[in-house]
């Protein structure tokens, strides 16, 4: 963003975050409750038809009213708060993970297999994120363990050229050579010595991949290729309640409105954090 | 052009054929060799073993996988794309019109993102930190934020619920009169307009400031010259090449949002296509979808690219 305000942010103390960026992390807290606790904070139970009246507005019993079924539309979205948040959160801890050793051992040991993984990865990403997806659950179907490994493998290659990006600086530096004459091993060297220095950008990485990572689970679901019902996860929801959008079903809204507050938080978040952390994230 | 300038850009190419070929080898093998045995596939479970090796020899598919790629993709960039599973129609008959379909919708797309992209890029890179500018930054934000049917059911509830100007999900088959035709076009179009110019303007916009803070602008500026010509004569024209290279990148965003799109309007193009066969399992269909989507992508990566490489004065 571009609200620059040098004359405020250099007289603070320097792990100060701006307002914005704490209620882009309350936010995120929030859905985080919500999804650990969903069981008992829902008020109906998941699959039972509570209604009378099917696509109900909002009403004291049915806060955020009905489902095309008459199901309570408040318990399903914070049952599908687990799908959402457990598969994004699962695929991008593995996409990063793999992404971000896989780029330090490229960066440090160069050569061949420096290029080599390059010109792979290269080539996997530029197939389109949506497209790949498509292609892999009509080979294996679409269980939840086969979305975490999908999502994982489509944002590995981001992650992978982002952090090699910064590592082979780091890998440049006077202490690498030295370490290398001291004799370390490739794992000491990419732990201890790397990955201190390029922690912050990374895990900064990791909360904007984790934006399309819940972006791209949403669109695959919403298409009926993601979770599978009876289970629902956000972009389930619109998919099922689609038939209510003709009269504006609250429905068919807020399972929308819960993935943007939730990417639009994590964005707010990151942009808001103190330069020290986040660095050369740009 | 000289021999660096042409150096460069027969490497470029060559780097995308290799790409294609990474990809054709990934498409293959996900969709021929993951899934399974072809033939029990089809004859499904309950077929005699002796079913099964008949038309596993009828199919070729007993023969090394190495072979059975190179006949493909012999066979793909022939024209011919074999046959589908689910109604046997030879899948380049179904593909051709559906591409055409998908073609006319990013071709009305491209005309009215590009423009008002342009404008809205270059007008908020000059009036940078204003509202105005604020006020598009939060829009492009947010529209990249949210997923694409969010953009498409919100269009829907404005356009159809609220003002009713146009119909909701309903894709009619009317399409002879010109009236019919706008109504039917209008609401993909707007989606898809939003998705990709979201992208467009941030990108445009980022390339003229990039250009606004050169040395010789600011030259320009303390000669006295005046805004309009700061920006005319002076940072336009050498953020051409950087603006172009952003709008072919940001119309790779179409694929994406095409997919969504047709799906939810219901859209006689080839990603409905696609998304419809990924739920048979019509993998012959799969493949080929997938393939002509990753050579459209391609093709505008590449077209970016070599945008990018002539625009740079100082490679003539």
């Amino acid at each position: 963003m571009t609200l620059e305000t040098p004359s405020t942010t250099r007289r603070r103390p320097r792990y100060q975050i701006k307002l914005v960026g704490m209620l882009g992390l309350a936010i995120i807290v929030f859905w985080l409750i919500v999804a650990a606790f969903g069981p008992h904070l829902a008020p109906y139970p998941i699959g039972e038809i509570v209604d009378q009246d099917y696509f109900g507005p909002m009403s004291r019993d049915f806060w955020l009213g009905s489902d095309y079924l008459g199901r309570d539309m408040l318990s399903r979205i914070v049952y599908g708060a687990r799908y959402t948040l457990g598969i994004s959160l699962a695929a991008v801890t593995m996409a990063c993970t793999c992404g971000v050793v896989l780029g330090m051992s490229a960066a440090v040991a160069g050569g061949w297999f420096d290029s080599v993984l390059s010109r792979f990865l290269d080539a996997m990403s530029s197939i389109p994120s949506k497209l790949f997806a498509l292609v892999v659950v009509s080979a294996v179907g679409s269980s939840i363990p086969v979305l975490i490994f999908m999502l994982a493998i489509i944002y590995t290659p981001g992650s992978y050229r982002f952090a090699r990006a910064l590592a082979v600086n780091i890998a440049a530096m006077d202490y690498i050579t030295i370490a290398r004459l001291r004799g370390e091993k490739m794992f000491h060297i990419i732990t201890a010595e790397v990955l201190p220095n390029i922690i912050g950008p990374v895990l900064t990485d990791l909360g904007l991949r984790f934006v399309f990572i819940v972006l791209l689970l949403s669109g695959m679901s919403f298409l009926g290729l993601g979770v599978q019902p009876p289970a629902a996860d956000w972009g389930g929801l619109v998919r099922e309640n689609i038939d209510g959008l003709p009269f504006a079903a609250p429905a068919v809204i807020l399972p929308s409105i819960a993935i943007a507050t939730l990417t639009i938080a994590v964005n707010l978040f990151i942009d808001n954090l103190p330069v020290k952390i986040r660095d050369r994230s740009e | 052009m000289n021999k660096h300038i042409l150096f460069l850009i027969t490497n470029r190419i060559f780097i995308s054929m290799i790409t294609l070929l990474i990809i054709a080898v990934i498409v293959f093998v996900a969709t021929t060799l993951l899934p399974g045995d072809t033939a029990t596939i089809l004859l499904g479970q309950s077929a005699t073993p002796e079913a099964i090796e008949g038309l596993r020899k009828a199919m070729q598919l007993d023969e090394p996988a190495f072979t059975r790629f190179i006949t493909w993709i012999v066979a793909f960039f022939h024209g011919d794309l074999g046959i589908s599973y689910a109604n046997d129609m030879p899948v380049a008959d179904m593909v051709g019109r559906r591409l055409l379909n998908s073609l006319k919708l990013a071709s009305v797309t491209t005309a009215f993102a590009v423009p008002l992209s342009l404008f809205l890029g270059i007008t908020t890179a000059v009036m940078r930190g204003s509202i105005y500018d604020r006020a598009v930054t939060i829009f492009t934000i947010g529209v990249i934020s949210i997923p694409e049917f969010m953009v498409a059911t919100t269009a829907v509830l404005i356009f159809a619920v609220y003002l009713k100007w146009l119909p909701a999900l309903s894709l009619t088959a009317d399409i002879d009169t010109l009236a019919g035709l706008l109504r039917a076009y209008a609401m993909p179009v707007i989606t898809l307009t939003c998705v990709v110019s979201a992208q467009m303007i941030r990108m445009t916009r980022a390339a003229v400031i990039d250009a606004l803070a050169s040395p010789y602008v600011e030259m320009a500026l303390l000669k006295g010259a005046s805004r309009k010509r700061l920006v005319l004569s002076h940072a336009l024209p050498n953020s051409l090449g950087p603006i172009a290279n952003a709008m072919a990148l940001s119309l790779s965003y179409l694929l994406g949002g095409v997919i969504i799109v047709e799906t939810i309007f219901n859209y006689p193009g080839i990603a409905k296509l696609m998304v419809d066969a990924v739920t048979t399992r019509d993998l012959p269909l799969i493949q080929s979808c997938a393939m002509i989507f990753c050579l459209a992508y391609l093709l505008l990566v590449t077209i970016a690219d070599l945008i990018a490489i002539l625009s740079n004065p100082r490679l003539r």
